[in-house]
C-alpha cells in the first residue's frame, strides 16, 4: 500500500477506551487501515463551502415539544429488573466499580 | 490513603489568594421526571419509579416536563440571568453504571439561563459583606441512579467487590447552576462560598421548586477551587470537590483546600487537577479521579428532543410572577413590622415567615401571627415530625380565631382547643367551635352559681380577699374556669367575684 | 386453498376475512405452514410466535362472530422486524449483545398494529443495529433472496422484504436509515416506504440514528402499503420528534394514482456512473410510462447529494455510537467477563466486545472520533452542514417537480459474501436512499421490472416532500397500475417458486 495511514493504532486505542471496546490486537492493525479508508472518504464534507450555513440537527424543524408533569407508574420492579444479567433483591447488581469519581 | 498536609488556613490566605467557582445541582421536586412520568418520591422502594425510558431500555425515548423547563426558567429569572431564546439539549458521553444511556442528557454551550448574578450578605468577623456572585449559567439535565458499593475490606468504593444499582433517582430533573470564579474574596472565601450556598437555597425555596434539603441531596454543592500568589497572576490549577452536603461542610471545604493546596504549594509542589471527594465525618478531601487526560465527552445536540425556544411574554409572565428576592423581602418586612434582627431569624428558622406574610396578608396583626405560628403551631408540627405548612391549619385560619379572641367569644384556652379540632379535621374554626360547644360564657348567671359554689368550698378565700390579699381571687376564678371548662371569660369571673364581695379590685 | 391465501394482497385478505370467506385463524395457519415450509432456505424469520399469532387470529375471529367492525387490516397476518420492541417477544437487533432479550413493553408501532388486529408472526431478520444492506451483518446469519437464494435480500430490513417476496407475510414492518426500507423492496421486488421522519412513531424502535431512523409499512403492493402506513402513523407523545399534523390521506391516494399533470423530476445527480446498465434500462422505461400516463417530466439538479453519503457516513456513527452505548451488559442483554474479579469499565468493554460485530464497531469508532473534540466541527459539524444544503437542494427541486424519482439502488442483488469486508462498496448501496433521510422526507420504492442482465428485480424510488406522503401512493399506484396492465400480473408473481 502506498499510503500512510492518517490514524494511527494509538488513536483507535484510545477509540476503543472512549467506546468501551475491548479489541483484539489484530483487531486494533484492521481497524486502523479501514477506519482510515472511511474516513478518507467522508473527509469529502469538507469540500463543501459551508462557512454560513446553519447546522441541521434535526429535520424536521420543531419546538417546545414538552409533556405535562404527570406521574405515572409504568414498570414494577420485577418488570424493570426481568431482564437483568443479575440482581440482588430489588437491585441491579453490577461488577465492582473501580474508578469512582 | 494518606492524609495531605494542610497548613493553617491564616497563613495560607497571607501567601496566596483563592479562586473559587460553585456548582450547584438542585434536584427540581417534579411530580414526574425529566424525561419520563416516573414518580420522583423520596425513599421509595429501589427500582419501583423507573421505566423504559429512565432505565435506558432499548428504543425507549425521552419526552421533556414542561414543569421542568418553567423551573429552570424560574430559577434563571429569580438569579437575574437572561432566557435563551432558543436552545437544546446535548449528550454528555461517558459510560458509568449509574447512567442507564451511558449518555447524560443535558446542556452544552446553549444553557436555557445564562449571564445573571446573586447579591449575597456575608455575614463576617468584621461584619456583613456585600458581595455579588455572578452565575455564568443555569443549565437542564437529569440525576444519576445510585450505587451502593458492597463488600470489600474497608467498605470503601475502592475495595467493593460489586455494586447494586437503584434507578428511582436516574432523571429526576436537574438543574446545574455553575457561577463565574469568584474572585477577591480573601480570607472570607468560606464564609462567602457558605453564604452563597445558603441565599441560592432560599431563594429556591421561596421559588418553590426543589425541596433543597442538602442533606437528602435534593441540593448539592461542587467546589472549585484555585490557589495563585496574588490577583495579577492567571488562574491556578484546580481541584473540584463534589457533593459537599451541608452549608458548614461548604465552609469547611473551602477552608481545608486551601489549606491542602497552600501547603502542596509551599512544598514546591503542584496542585493536581482532578475531583476530590469530602468527607464530612473527618473534614477532609480525598483524591478522586484525576482529570488530566480528561474525559472527552463528545457532546452533541440529543437528536431525540427538540429544541426549547420559550414564547418571550411567557418569560414576562414568570418574570412579574416571580417572588419577591426573599432577602429584600426580609428586609422590608423587617422595617415594616419593627423587627429585631433576633425576631427576623427566628421566624425565617421556623420556616413560617410566608404563613406570616399570608396571615398578615389576610387581616391579622403581624405580632399575633407570629406568635401563633412560630409558637404554639411550630410547637404542634414539631411534636408531630411535620412540617408546619402541612398541619391543615390555614393562615385563614388563625385570622379567624384571632377575631373570635378579640370578639371575647373564645379566650386563648379555647383557641388553643379550637386549633386542635382544626388539626384534628374536624372543619374550620367556627365549626370546631360550634361541634365542641366551646364560646365563652357570656352569660352572668351560671358563672355567679359557680362562684358561689367555689367560695362555699373555699370559704378561707372571703378573708383573706377581705384583709387585702386580692391575689387569693385566682383560687374562685381557677375554680370557676374548671367548672365551666375553660368556657369562661376569667376577667369577667374576677370582675363578677369582686363585684359580689363588694371590694374594689386594685389596678 | 392454503397455499392461495399466502398468495393473497393484505386489502383482499381483509375483505375476505371480514365477509366470512375464509378465517383469521385459517390465513394465520396458511402463513405458519408457508414459513415452516421456506424459511429454512430463506432464513427470514429469528423468531416465530406461532401462540400469540394464533391468539390474536382467535380473537379476531371471535370479534368478527360477534358482529363487532373490523378495522381493514382486522386478521392480516405481518412479519415485525426485530428492531421493534414487543412485550414479552424476543428483540435481537441482530445482534448477539441482545441475545434471549424480552423487552418488557411495546413499541408504538406494536401498539397500533394490536389496535388494529394485525397478526404479528413474528420477528424478521436485519443487519445487526440495522447497519448494513444485505442482512450479512446479522448475528443469526444473512437472510436469502428468495429471488436467487445465493443473493442478499438487501438491508438492512432483509428479513423483512424476504419475508413478503417469499409470501411468508403480506405485509411487513421495516425501518429505514438510509435506505433499509427501500434496497431491500427494490432488490426483492416488493414495494417499500419510508415515510415522513415523525411520521410514524419510534417509540420502541431501537435506534440506529435517531435524526434518520423512520419505521415504515413493507408490502407486495402500493394499496396494502397505504393500508399499513395508515394503520402505524400518527402523533405519539412518546416521541417528541412525532409529527402532530393529521396522518396524509394515504389509502385515498393510492387507490387514485393518477398522474396527469404531476411534474416529475428526475435527479440528474442520482444516474449515470455506477448505475447497473440494466437499473438505468428499467428506469428509463418507467419514466417513459410515466410520459404516457400524462405526468411531466422534468429534470432536476441536487448538486449536494454528491456529498450525502460522505455526510451521512459521519451523521450515523456519531448518532449510533452514543445510542448504542447503553448496550454494556449492566442492565438488559448479554455480559461478558463478570469473574468476580474484573471492574465494571472491563466488564463493560468485553462485554461490548464480545456482544457487538465487526460491522457496528467499526461504525461506533468512526461516530466515537467524529464527535471527539478537536474533530467534531471538520466532520459532525460540517455533515450538519451539508445536511442543511441537502435539504435546501430539495426544497429547490420541490419547486420544479412535485416529485422525484430516481433508481432506488445502483445494482440489484448482490451475492452474499460479494461485499462483506469492503465497507466502502457495501455503503455505496444507499447512494440514492440517503439524501431522503438527511433532509427527513418521505419516499417509496417500487418493482419496474427485471434487469435484462441477470433476471433480478429493479426498483424505482419517489421522492416526496416532508408532510407530502400521499403524492408516493398516488405516483406509485398509477405505475404500479400500468405496469400491472403490462404484465398481467405483479412482478413478485414471476419469482421462482421456493
Amino acid at each position: 500500500m502506498g499510503f500512510m495511514p492518517t490514524i494511527s493504532r494509538d488513536e483507535v486505542a484510545h477509540l476503543a477506551r472512549l467506546a468501551r471496546l475491548d479489541l483484539r490486537e489484530d483487531e486494533l492493525d484492521h481497524y486502523a487501515e479501514q477506519l482510515d479508508i472511511i474516513l478518507a472518504s467522508v473527509a469529502r464534507v469538507a469540500e463543501v463551502a459551508a462557512a454560513d450555513v446553519p447546522a441541521t440537527s434535526h429535520p424536521i424543524p420543531l419546538t417546545n415539544v414538552m409533556r405535562a408533569d404527570v406521574a405515572r407508574v409504568w414498570l414494577t420492579a420485577e418488570e424493570a429488573l426481568s431482564g437483568a444479567p443479575a440482581s440482588d433483591g430489588r437491585r441491579f447488581r453490577v461488577p465492582r466499580i473501580l474508578d469512582e469519581e | 490513603m494518606t492524609a495531605d498536609a494542610v497548613i493553617p488556613f491564616d497563613d495560607a490566605i497571607a501567601a496566596f489568594d483563592p479562586v473559587m467557582g460553585l456548582e450547584v445541582h438542585v434536584e427540581l421536586s417534579t411530580a414526574s421526571k425529566m424525561f419520563c412520568s416516573c414518580p420522583t418520591e423520596f425513599g421509595a422502594e429501589p427500582n419501583s419509579q423507573v421505566c423504559p425510558v429512565c432505565l435506558g431500555l432499548p428504543g425507549a425515548l425521552p419526552a421533556v416536563n414542561a414543569a421542568a423547563i418553567e423551573a429552570a426558567i424560574r430559577i434563571g429569572l429569580a438569579l437575574n440571568c437572561s432566557v435563551a431564546e432558543w436552545c437544546r439539549f446535548a449528550r454528555k458521553n461517558y459510560f458509568y453504571p449509574d447512567m442507564p444511556k451511558n449518555f447524560q442528557t443535558s446542556q452544552y454551550d446553549e444553557p436555557i439561563c445564562f449571564d445573571g448574578y446573586l447579591d449575597v450578605d456575608v455575614p463576617t468577623a468584621d461584619g456583613i459583606k456585600k458581595v455579588r456572585i455572578e452565575i455564568e449559567r443555569a443549565h437542564m439535565e437529569e440525576d444519576t441512579g445510585k450505587a451502593l458499593h458492597v463488600g470489600g475490606s474497608t467498605g470503601r468504593i475502592h475495595g467493593a467487590d460489586f455494586s447494586l444499582v437503584d434507578y428511582n433517582r436516574a432523571g429526576i430533573p436537574l438543574i446545574e447552576i455553575v457561577t463565574r470564579p469568584i474572585e477577591g474574596a480573601e480570607q472570607f472565601a468560606p464564609e462567602v462560598a457558605r453564604a452563597y450556598v445558603a441565599a441560592l437555597r432560599e431563594i429556591l425555596r421561596s421559588l418553590d421548586v426543589s425541596d433543597v434539603r442538602m442533606e437528602q441531596g435534593s441540593l448539592r454543592c461542587d467546589v472549585n477551587l484555585s490557589l495563585r500568589r496574588t490577583p495579577a497572576d492567571p488562574l491556578g490549577t484546580r481541584s473540584e470537590t463534589k457533593n459537599v452536603n451541608s452549608l458548614r461542610s461548604v465552609e469547611r471545604a473551602v477552608r481545608y483546600e486551601i489549606g491542602r493546596q497552600a501547603a502542596l504549594l509551599q512544598a514546591g509542589g503542584k496542585v493536581v487537577q482532578e475531583t476530590r471527594h469530602w468527607h464530612e465525618d473527618t473534614g477532609v478531601t480525598t483524591s478522586g479521579r484525576s482529570k488530566e487526560g480528561a474525559e472527552d465527552y463528545r457532546y452533541f445536540p440529543e437528536p431525540d428532543l427538540l429544541p426549547i425556544a420559550p414564547d418571550p411574554a411567557w418569560v414576562e409572565e414568570l418574570r412579574a410572577t416571580l417572588p419577591e428576592n426573599p432577602a429584600v423581602r426580609r428586609a422590608r418586612l423587617a422595617t415594616e413590622w419593627g423587627l429585631t434582627d433576633f425576631e427576623m431569624d427566628s421566624l425565617i428558622n421556623a420556616g413560617a415567615l410566608d404563613l406570616v406574610i399570608a396571615t398578615v396578608a389576610a387581616g391579622g396583626d403581624q405580632a399575633r401571627a407570629r406568635k401563633w405560628w412560630t409558637g404554639e403551631l411550630t410547637r404542634i408540627a414539631n411534636d408531630r415530625g411535620v412540617d408546619v405548612h402541612d398541619l391543615g391549619v390555614t393562615p385563614e385560619h388563625v385570622v379567624r380565631i384571632e377575631t373570635l379572641i378579640s370578639e371575647g367569644a373564645l379566650n386563648d384556652k379555647l383557641a388553643r382547643q379550637v386549633i386542635e379540632g382544626v388539626i384534628a379535621g374536624e372543619g374550620d374554626p367556627d365549626a370546631v367551635v360550634a361541634s365542641r360547644g366551646l364560646a365563652v360564657v357570656s352569660d352572668d348567671g351560671p358563672l355567679l352559681a359557680a362562684i358561689d359554689e367555689a367560695l362555699a368550698a373555699n370559704p378561707d378565700v372571703i378573708e383573706k380577699i377581705m384583709g387585702g390579699k386580692q391575689q387569693a381571687a385566682g383560687v374562685i376564678v381557677g375554680a370557676v374556669m374548671k367548672a365551666t371548662r375553660g368556657q369562661a371569660d376569667a376577667a369577667r369571673v374576677r370582675a363578677l367575684l369582686f363585684d359580689k364581695l363588694g371590694v374594689v379590685e386594685e389596678a | 386453498m392454503q397455499q392461495h391465501l399466502t398468495r393473497l394482497s393484505a386489502a383482499d385478505i381483509a375483505a375476505a376475512i371480514s365477509d366470512g370467506d375464509v378465517s383469521a385463524t385459517e390465513v394465520t395457519r396458511a402463513h405458519l405452514d408457508r414459513i415452516a415450509e421456506v424459511d429454512e432456505r430463506v432464513h427470514a424469520f429469528l423468531h416465530i410466535d406461532d401462540e400469540g399469532a394464533l391468539a390474536t387470529a382467535a380473537a379476531v375471529d371471535a370479534k368478527r362472530k360477534a358482529g363487532e367492525p373490523l378495522g381493514p387490516l382486522a386478521g392480516v397476518p405481518l412479519a415485525l422486524k426485530d428492531v421493534m420492541t414487543m412485550r414479552g417477544i424476543p428483540t435481537t437487533c441482530g445482534s448477539r449483545i441482545l441475545e434471549g432479550w424480552r423487552p418488557p413493553y411495546d413499541s408504538t408501532v406494536v401498539e397500533r398494529l394490536r389496535a388494529a388486529d394485525v397478526v404479528i408472526l413474528g420477528k424478521t431478520n436485519m443487519d445487526e443495529f440495522a447497519m448494513g444492506s444485505s442482512t450479512e451483518h446479522s448475528a443469526y446469519g444473512p437472510s436469502h433472496n428468495p429471488w436467487d437464494l445465493d443473493r442478499i435480500p438487501g438491508g438492512s430490513g432483509g428479513g423483512s422484504a424476504a419475508a413478503i417476496a417469499a409470501f411468508e407475510a403480506p405485509l411487513a414492518i421495516g425501518t429505514d436509515t438510509g435506505g433499509s426500507i427501500r434496497q431491500p423492496a427494490a432488490v426483492t421486488g416488493t414495494v417499500g416506504v419510508k415515510p415522513t421522519y415523525g411520521g410514524v412513531s419510534r417509540f420502541g424502535l431501537v435506534a440506529l440514528a435517531s435524526s434518520l431512523d423512520q419505521a415504515g409499512p413493507c408490502a407486495r403492493t402500493v394499496e396494502d402499503a397505504a393500508l399499513l402506513h395508515a394503520a402505524i402513523a400518527g402523533h405519539d407523545p412518546r416521541d417528541s420528534t412525532s409529527l402532530t399534523d393529521p396522518v396524509p390521506a394515504v389509502v385515498e391516494a393510492a387507490r387514485r394514482g393518477d398522474v396527469r399533470g404531476l411534474r416529475v423530476g428526475l435527479v440528474k445527480e442520482l444516474s449515470g456512473e455506477g448505475y447497473q446498465a440494466g437499473v438505468t434500462q428499467r428506469f428509463n422505461e418507467a419514466v417513459d410510462i410515466l410520459t404516457e400516463l400524462g405526468a411531466e417530466v422534468v429534470e432536476v439538479s441536487c448538486p449536494h447529494f454528491d456529498y450525502a453519503l460522505a455526510a451521512y457516513y459521519l451523521i450515523l456513527p456519531a448518532e449510533a455510537s452514543s445510542n448504542l452505548a447503553r448496550f454494556d451488559g449492566m442492565r438488559f442483554g448479554l455480559r461478558a467477563g463478570d469473574t468476580g474479579e474484573l471492574g465494571v469499565e472491563e466488564v463493560m468493554s468485553l462485554t461490548r466486545e464480545a456482544g457487538f460485530g465487526a460491522e457496528v464497531k467499526r461504525r461506533i469508532m468512526i461516530g466515537t472520533y467524529a464527535l471527539s473534540s478537536g474533530y467534531y466541527d471538520a466532520y459532525y459539524g460540517q455533515a450538519q452542514k451539508v445536511r442543511t444544503l441537502i435539504q435546501r437542494d430539495f426544497a429547490a427541486a420541490f419547486e420544479q417537480a412535485d416529485v422525484l424519482i430516481s433508481p432506488t439502488a445502483p445494482t440489484t442483488a448482490f451475492r452474499i459474501g460479494e461485499k462483506v469486508d469492503d465497507p466502502i462498496a457495501m455503503y455505496l448501496n444507499d447512494v440514492a436512499t440517503i439524501p431522503v433521510n438527511l433532509a427527513g422526507n418521505c419516499a417509496m420504492s417500487l418493482p419496474i421490472g427485471l434487469a435484462p442482465e441477470d433476471g433480478l428485480p429493479v426498483g424505482l424510488q419517489i421522492m416526496a416532500p416532508a408532510r407530502a406522503d400521499e403524492r408516493l401512493y398516488n405516483a406509485g399506484a398509477a405505475l404500479e397500475a400500468a405496469l400491472r396492465d403490462r404484465w398481467g400480473h405483479l412482478l413478485i408473481e414471476e419469482a421462482p417458486a421456493l
